[in-house]
């Protein structure tokens, strides 16, 4: 094996792996704070991508900027699926909401494809065109900026979560829902704008995915399964599992397309999920007492 | 009851004297879909494990008896078997793996998706079976390889299998077995403190689901000629099979058969008329909102609702 493919095959499945992280962060903040496990977030992402593309072919706004009204529009989103839908059932039986959110994911993805239709769509980025050569290897810019972007947005998440009183309030909610009701937390609002973060991180991720992949509105589910695999890699409800997991799948993906073909990748962390499920089920960063 | 079953049964076995080609062929897959729905049930509904991969056995049903046939000739009436056998074995490994581990709820799901998906990939990658570009069966038309020049034949194996496999349900159900899934279901840690052999329980149930399902995949293949590994293995097919269950009622006998009947029609229409419009995804949007409204609102599903209905009639005349 080619070492320079190799080291390229690493750098392009690392920097792919910011919008990796983003996702699961998303995925894994809902998961956490409500114990709810987002099936649509795959097709949130997916409309994320379709409104930057929007934005970029309507308005003319690079996705690169593009990626923040599109976060407020998922925000928005989450936030009423949330009220209206998932609150319903957080106290429901797994199945049942796994089951609710599973006809989310049906709504939103098809929804798509009736507004959008079938064929892939891509977003050209002027960034998209430019590479920067690394001794042997390129960095391509565009991966670089998304790398960029997608990093510093699940930093800021993390100073929120840590740094800010709705954040704090947003971490005792996940950690003892009663006792922070008891301390006069409305955890109904915590739950509304966790929901809705979520569905923010996960909009921007497919905002700044859209100028490197060609997107259609089938692969909403590709995503969220893929999103479950990095969490529960990572740790459910584990943000540093998240954020580390995501690199970690996305290399592996990078150094299974490399190594076996293209078409392989996904059983590579698919494996990686089977590994883990068999000797760690509680994932590398998951508290044992799960 | 008794008397509205046989009855039922008898006006199905009639009905291909009256009906057209088309409408038979929507009753074939309304049998077929209720076939593999209640299959479904056993594991997902009496036993309470969400199992979002059951296309895997599908799938792997399918491709064995079809390469059996093909390649060795072997008759799909035996390579049924063969196929449900490789499913069951690939239930046992997926149910080992999930139970032995006490993986519950959402790692479950996830844990037979994620072999459905696994599954899929490699038939998209082994070249041997045709790979992303499918495998095909020449129609000869020759019975002893479950090809049939007459529709009604395929109605009436449909309607078998959905038969038999809604009589094994109902067996179950009365069965010490039956009653031990349904406790697994509402209180799993109870049940085993009461000294019940979970594990075990549940490992049967799988076996039981996943071998029922792969010789429905032989069905699936021989009907159709064609196997696509995006569509016999992918998710949207579980989420055909888990839904009908669920609107029907899950975990219960005729739950099943009745989601089947409301919603095998529902999305053949939609596929007919909605998508030669050009609203291809129209039937899945149904389908969500669908989901939706049963959790919400009738979360048990459609036929307990209707036999609390009907039930309460007959107290007050």
């Amino acid at each position: 094996m080619d070492p320079t493919l190799v080291a390229q095959g690493l750098l392009n499945g690392l920097l792919f792996g910011g919008v990796y992280s983003l996702m699961a962060v998303g995925l894994t903040l809902i998961f956490g704070v409500m114990r709810v496990v987002n099936f649509a977030h795959g097709d949130m992402m997916v409309w994320g991508m379709y409104l930057a593309w929007l934005l970029a072919t309507r308005l003319g706004i690079d996705p690169y900027l593009g990626f923040v009204p599109c976060a407020a529009v998922l925000f928005v989103l989450g936030l009423v699926v949330q009220r209206t839908l998932v609150e319903r059932i957080v106290d429901a039986a797994h199945e049942m909401q796994i089951l609710l959110m599973l006809g989310v994911a049906l709504v939103l993805e098809n929804g798509a494809l009736v507004a959008f239709g079938p064929d892939p769509r891509r977003i050209r980025s002027p960034l998209g065109a430019a590479t920067v050569w690394l001794g042997p290897v390129f960095v391509d810019v565009a991966r670089l900026v998304t790398f960029a972007v997608a990093v510093s947005l699940t930093l800021a998440l993390y100073l929120f979560l840590t740094r800010t009183d709705l954040g704090r309030t947003m971490r005792a909610a996940a950690d003892n829902p009663y006792g922070a009701l008891v301390v006069g937390t409305d955890v109904r609002r915590v739950y509304a704008v966790a929901f809705g973060i979520g569905a923010a991180c996960v909009g921007a991720a497919g905002a700044l995915v859209a100028p490197i992949l060609p997107f259609q509105p089938a692969g909403g589910l590709a995503l969220a399964v893929t999103s479950f695999n990095i969490v529960i890699i990572g740790g459910m409800g584990s943000l540093p599992g998240a954020f580390l997991g995501g690199l970690l799948v996305s290399v592996a993906e990078s150094l299974g397309a490399v190594f076996l073909s293209p078409s392989m990748k996904e059983l590579v962390s698919f494996s990686l999920l089977v590994l883990i499920l068999l000797f760690r089920p509680v994932g590398l960063f998951g508290k044992a007492a799960a | 009851m008794k008397l509205l079953a046989t009855a039922a049964v008898a006006v199905l076995l009639l009905l291909p004297a009256v009906l057209n080609s088309y409408a038979i062929t929507v009753f074939i897959f309304i049998f077929f879909y209720a076939y593999l729905a209640q299959a479904w049930n056993i594991i997902g509904g009496y036993a309470g494990q969400l199992s979002a991969g059951h296309a895997a056995f599908v799938g792997i049903g399918a491709y064995a008896s079809a390469v059996l046939s093909v390649q060795l000739g072997l008759t799909p009436w035996i390579g049924m078997f063969v196929g449900g056998a490789l499913s069951a074995l690939l239930g046992t490994v997926i149910g080992y793996l999930g139970f032995r581990f006490g993986l519950r709820g959402f790692y479950f799901v996830l844990l037979t998706v994620a072999f459905a998906e696994i599954c899929r990939i490699v038939a998209l990658n082994t070249d041997a079976v045709g790979g992303a570009l499918g495998y095909y069966i020449t129609f000869t038309g020759n019975p002893a390889q479950f090809q049939f020049q007459q529709n009604w034949v395929y109605y009436y194996v449909a309607l078998g299998l959905m038969l038999a496999a809604t009589g094994l349900v109902a067996w179950i159900e009365r069965r010490r077995f039956g009653v031990y899934l349904t406790a697994i279901r509402q209180d799993e840690s109870a049940c085993e403190a009461l000294g019940v052999d979970t594990l075990r329980c549940k490992m049967l149930a799988m076996v039981l689901s996943s071998f029922l399902t792969g010789v429905g995949g032989t069905f699936y293949a021989f009907y159709l000629f064609s196997l696509q590994p995006n569509a016999v293995f992918g998710i949207p097919l579980s989420v055909e099979i888990i839904i009908r269950a669920i609107v029907g009622g899950a975990g219960t006998v005729l739950g099943p058969v009745l989601g089947s009947f409301i919603l095998s029609p529902l999305a053949e229409l939609s596929r007919t008329y909605l998508a030669t419009g050009g609203l291809t995804g129209a039937h899945l949007i149904l389908y969500g909102i669908l989901l939706v409204a049963v959790v919400l609102f009738l979360p048990e599903g459609a036929y307990p609702y209707l036999a609390r209905l009907a039930g309460g009639r007959k107290g007050r005349a």
